[in-house]
């Protein structure tokens, strides 16, 4: 991603954040002390009720994990956005979001008048809020993605929440395929087993990209990513 | 038979006798279903003829924005595979239904739905027009008649269907681990709407390429 950068910005350890990325630039997220966790979810900006689908995303590519070359995928078989780059290796597709009962269970009470803006926030509060900014609520409320997380799945089912999976300076390049509405929290993982309540902070950077070549190595992944490329550059048409 | 298939199943019966139920309804192949289950019903399907995948939803039927969440099912019991014991969460946190029996032992939630556009991606743009779960969830909720619309289609469970993820993060598609008679049971821990596409995919195994009836079964609340 070494295009122009249009503006950068930090965004506050617990916070949330949200930013419709246009076709043809990318979001480069960097997690800036290690350890981060970035809760995401993507609408079509035009038309909303296309939203990122996990379980196509993960069907159409054969994956339980993510990072560079694979793509996410809508509900309607076109690619939203394209992993273009990525230092981690390791992006939690599966795990969810935390909520108020599971954070105050884990960090214990916390309110605004006590704590002010460092009140305890969790990840399924923080989606709303910012989805409700852009006229949308719980009916839109659909399966995250946790960027610089990991959750390894056992032979038997068993989930568990692999730390230290990603390190200061590590970022992830999401390219915009179409209009993508990003809504993006700072919360921690909901699996994330440290008992102190420390959510980090990241850096996010807009550049302008170019569109995807016939070689795009994302494109070439897979058969189905060249169908979904297809299908995608067929909505612009 | 691999390890991956055996572990982690709770196979328990159930005492309950069809003749006793108080709601049959057979739902043919590629069908969909949808029908309000009360608090305290017990709620079972049949897998009639064996590998029959059955795309499932479940909403609050007090407010159908607080819906199944197969994220919150499986953070709350670390586990990806739904059997005995699993509690169904929804969005807002709600259990919506617990399994209380299974002899099929391994239920799928990662999966989804198939639909005419997923269909396109995964296996050639001209399968659009072939019949998929998607379309069925789409039609029962319009024949409903209550509001609901493509927003709220969200991530389903897949009953009868075996979607192992392996260590280093690959989603794979396993033979069907059912066979014919096997059954889940669910009991509804709050009134709840449960919405069926008793799956039409021809293009992969998950219904033996060959998709057949389910039975449905509702038992009345113990008083």
């Amino acid at each position: 991603m070494n295009e122009t950068v249009l503006w950068e910005e930090t965004i506050q350890p617990g916070a949330s954040w949200s930013h419709v990325l246009k076709r043809g630039t990318a979001l480069r997220v960097t997690d800036l002390e290690g350890g981060s966790n970035v809760g995401g979810i993507f609408y079509n900006f035009e038309c909303p009720t296309e939203r990122y689908n996990m379980p196509d995303t993960l069907k159409a590519q054969h994956i339980a994990r993510l990072t560079k070359g694979f793509v996410l995928y809508s509900d309607m078989g076109r690619i939203l956005l394209s992993i273009t780059g990525d230092t981690a290796g390791w992006h939690d597709p599966i795990g969810g979001t935390s909520n108020r009962e599971i954070v105050e269970a884990k960090y214990g009470p916390s309110t605004y008048q006590q704590d002010r803006n460092d009140c305890h926030k969790n990840g399924r509060d923080s989606f709303l809020v910012e989805l409700g900014k852009w006229g949308l609520g719980p009916r839109d409320l659909v399966a995250n993605v946790n960027l610089f997380s990991r959750v390894d799945v056992a032979d038997d089912g068993t989930l568990s929440f692999v730390p230290g999976n990603s390190k200061a300076g590590d970022s992830i390049d999401l390219r915009a395929e179409m209009n993508v509405l990003v809504i993006l929290t700072t919360c921690q993982h909901p699996l994330d087993p440290d008992p102190k309540y420390h959510p980090k902070p990241v850096q996010v950077s807009i550049c302008r990209v170019a569109a995807p070549t016939a070689d795009d190595p994302c494109r070439l992944s897979r058969p189905e990513n060249g169908r979904g490329f297809t299908l995608t550059e067929r909505y612009f048409l | 038979m691999s390890a991956t298939m055996t572990s982690g199943k709770n196979l328990v019966g159930s005492k309950l006798r069809p003749e006793a139920a108080i709601y049959r309804h057979v739902i043919n192949a590629g069908d969909p279903w949808i029908y309000e289950i009360k608090k305290g019903q017990c709620f079972r399907i049949v897998d009639l003829h064996g590998n029959q995948a059955v795309d499932t939803l479940f909403y609050n039927a007090h407010d159908y924005s607080d819906r199944y969440s197969a994220q919150d099912t499986i953070q709350q019991q670390r586990n990806i595979y739904l059997t005995t014991g699993t509690r169904l969460m929804s969005t807002a946190g709600t259990v919506l239904l617990t399994i209380i029996a299974d002899t099929c032992g391994r239920h799928d939630t990662l999966g989804g739905a198939c639909a005419n556009e997923s269909n396109m991606v995964r296996y050639a743009i001209e399968k659009r027009h072939m019949h998929a779960c998607r379309s069925s969830f789409l039609k029962a909720v319009i024949d409903w008649d209550h509001g609901m619309s493509k927003r709220d289609i969200t991530s389903n469970i897949n009953f009868f269907m075996n979607v192992p993820v392996t260590p280093e993060g690959k989603l794979t598609f396993e033979d069907g681990i059912s066979e014919p008679g096997k059954y889940v049971e669910l009991r509804a821990e709050t009134d709840v709407l449960a919405l069926i596409s008793n799956c039409p995919q021809l293009n992969n195994p998950c219904n033996a390429y060959n998709p057949t009836p389910v039975e449905v079964l509702i038992w009345a609340a113990e008083p």
